[in-house]
């Protein structure tokens, strides 16, 4: 379920960076246009995206696998 | 002079933190080409940004803005912010992980283990270099550009010196068609005329600058390979760190100074320009289509596929590094984006007569306008570092490759050794930027166009290749040569069409419906009205899947080797002992 829900809000957010509603409009946020407002939001709405993805769906086998690695160096040493 | 001098005490600055390197560097290629895998969190996210990000990103997106308006922003920076992390998070940690167990320094090292071949891996080999060098030429472009703006010699209004020139130039002019010694006529009795190109002397204006472009560009292609040559990844991480803080704080600067000396608010300038039938469309996205910007989110897919990035992502000490790379990521974009693409909007409001083809200069021209001296030169250093952050890294992966997947893969470690490795790799770095500054003075195409024409596309179709690799059991070495193959065909394809077609053509139709045609003026090709990015990718991803399917994986014990050791550490069974031997696997 967990995993859905973050496929979900993954396909949601890039979903919103097709913003055709602001498409033609001048309308000012601050001093900026909407347009570019809206997508410097997007960024930090990406920024966001990402905080919940490492907390809620890091690797966390790949850490497990690096401290077996440098427990026994010889593995990391194939080539 | 004041910015040539603060530019060049930078890059001093650069040479000095580069030799600290060299004095603590090892002899061997991990050392070199990685630091040994040493680089910590902060150090790793600050690299890693100063990576990706060119000349292209500053000076590109404001010329870009300049013309296009304000959907620049959306279409390349905010896309870039949603994909470039997640890709870094998906592909990145798993190449670390692989590269950390089994030694891997390069995507093709890689590629080699996972699926038992060799000639395929340097078929990909060779098509990412082929689409990897002239990125790097690009950057050097960008340099020489960089270095001629900032040094342009003002006069008391602060206006650049012109000079009058004269060059050699293609001119076409219609000339009536002449048969039997007399001019051909049209069936309605009005002569006939056919283009006729040919080389002409013009005489024109341009701004005088104490640094030539080719004398900037040499600069920093000096200070680059001085930096790879001698620090070797150390080094340019140490020099990222620099260079990262000063262009991260570029557009910041860069806006406040601005605004303090205009003669109007920005909200006021951008109301005018919504008034204005001139300017309009550039506060809003009307100069683009939705195929366009929709295209274009695919296109970040290509960072990590680039070498240098990849390269880079090995480097981390732990993979506890990326996390808070992925989340600082869209911000640090932003941080850059957003101000020069802002600004290149704003320059067609405060800048008169910014001729054609100089559109990704406003930005230096602003600066020079309306922040002191002083001050335009730190942050003409901020995009110099843009530019230099990125082209050490594609030096160095560049220099990895060849010696990693050519030159010891085919002999060279055991007839020469650890040291030679590192000594033919410092060889190649030297003759490499030799060629590319070479090219660079004789190439004219425009930043972006040639960037995304031959490497950002190419390289984002070679994103479902690393997928398969990483996460499909079932993958193929056939499939990733089907793969590639599509991918150098099709960029070869679309490249002859662009060339072949005029701008504004419709190519092929079916019903009077556009199937691929070319866009006016620039002439870049779009099927269905998509950007060849995307039947690329999804191409691409169709021809590793049938490949896959249609011919035997690879060996059980490979699979296992990739596959069921990760499994097992998530269950606490940990990685095997010792690695079975396969045929065809990275020569030690």
């Amino acid at each position: 379920m967990k995993s859905f829900l973050l496929v979900l809000m993954v396909i949601a957010v890039y979903v919103l960076h097709q913003d055709f509603w602001n498409w033609s409009s001048a309308r000012l946020v601050g001093f900026l246009p909407i347009g570019l407002a809206y997508h410097a939001g997007y960024s930090v709405l990406c920024a966001l995206m990402m905080f919940v993805l490492v907390k809620c769906a890091w690797p966390e086998h790949l850490e497990v696998e690096e401290s077996k690695l440098e427990s026994s160096p010889s593995n990391g040493e194939a080539h | 002079m004041v910015p040539v001098i603060v530019v060049c005490i930078y890059l001093l600055v650069t040479l000095y933190i580069g030799s600290i390197a060299f004095r603590k560097g090892k002899s061997n290629t991990e050392d070199f080409f990685l630091a040994n895998r040493t680089i910590g969190p902060m150090v790793f996210f600050m690299s890693l940004f100063a990576t990706n990000m060119t000349a292209f990103a500053i000076l590109g997106s404001s010329g870009l803005a300049y013309k296009r308006g304000i959907g620049v922003y959306g279409l390349m920076a905010s896309s870039s912010g949603f994909m470039i992390p997640l890709t870094i998070f998906i592909i990145g940690t798993r190449l670390w992980s692989l590269g950390k167990r089994f030694g891997h320094m390069t995507q093709v090292q890689f590629f080699r283990d996972r699926w038992e071949c060799s000639a395929i891996g340097t078929a990909i080999f060779a098509l990412s270099v082929g689409m990897l060098v002239p990125y790097m030429i690009i950057s050097i472009m960008g340099g020489g550009r960089v270095l001629h703006d900032i040094s342009v010699k003002s006069g008391p209004d602060k206006k650049p010196v012109m000079i009058e020139v004269q060059s050699e130039e293609k001119v076409t002019t219609m000339l009536p068609v002449i048969k039997d010694g007399k001019p051909s006529l049209k069936p309605d009795g009005s002569p006939e005329l056919a283009p006729q190109t040919e080389v002409k002397l013009v005489t024109k204006k341009v701004p005088d600058a104490y640094i030539s472009f080719e004398i900037g560009a040499a600069l920093v292609a000096i200070a680059v390979t001085s930096i790879v040559l001698f620090g070797g990844m150390r080094g340019t991480v140490w020099v990222n760190i620099l260079q990262t803080l000063l262009f991260l704080c570029f557009g910041l600067v860069a806006v406040a100074v601005i605004s303090g000396s205009l003669g109007k608010t920005f909200a006021e300038y951008m109301t005018d320009m919504d008034k204005s039938e001139k300017f309009h469309a550039l506060v809003t996205r009307d100069k683009m289509t939705w195929q366009e910007f929709w295209s274009y989110s695919l296109i970040p897919l290509s960072s990590i596929m680039f070498p240098h990035m990849s390269i880079m992502c090995l480097s981390a000490r732990k993979v506890s590094a990326f996390k808070r790379t992925v989340v600082l990521y869209p911000l640090a974009i932003m941080a850059i984006w957003l101000p020069s693409v802002f600004l290149g909007v704003l320059a067609t409001q405060t800048l008169q007569g910014v001729p054609p083809g100089a559109e990704d200069g406003v930005l230096l021209m602003m600066l020079k306008q309306y922040a002191p001296d002083l001050l335009a030169g730190i942050l003409g250093a901020g995009i110099i570092s843009a530019v230099m952050g990125s082209d050490c890294h594609q030096v160095l992966a560049l220099s990895t490759m060849f010696t990693k997947d050519i030159f010891q893969y085919y002999g060279g470690k055991e007839k020469y050794g650890e040291k030679g490795g590192v000594w033919f790799a410092r060889a190649f770095i030297v003759v490499l930027t030799l060629v590319a500054y070479g090219v660079a003075l004789k190439t004219d195409t425009g930043i972006f166009e040639l960037a995304i024409r031959y490497a950002f596309s190419g390289f984002a179709a070679m994103a479902p290749v690393m997928l398969a690799a990483l996460f499909w059991k079932r993958s193929t070495k056939w499939g990733a040569l089907a793969s590639a193959l599509y991918v150098a065909a099709s960029l070869a394809f679309f490249g002859w069409l662009q060339h072949a077609y005029k701008p504004g053509t419709v190519i092929w139709s079916v019903g009077g419906t556009p199937i691929i045609s070319s866009i006016p003026i620039v002439g870049d090709i779009r099927v269905m009205g998509f950007m060849t990015v995307v039947p690329m990718v999804f191409g691409s991803a169709l021809f590793m899947l049938i490949g896959s399917v249609l011919t035997n994986p690879p060996s059980r014990a490979t699979i296992e080797r990739y596959f069921s050791s990760r499994g097992a550490a998530a269950a606490g069974g940990g990685i095997p002992e010792t690695p079975a031997p396969l045929p065809g696997a990275i020569k030690a």
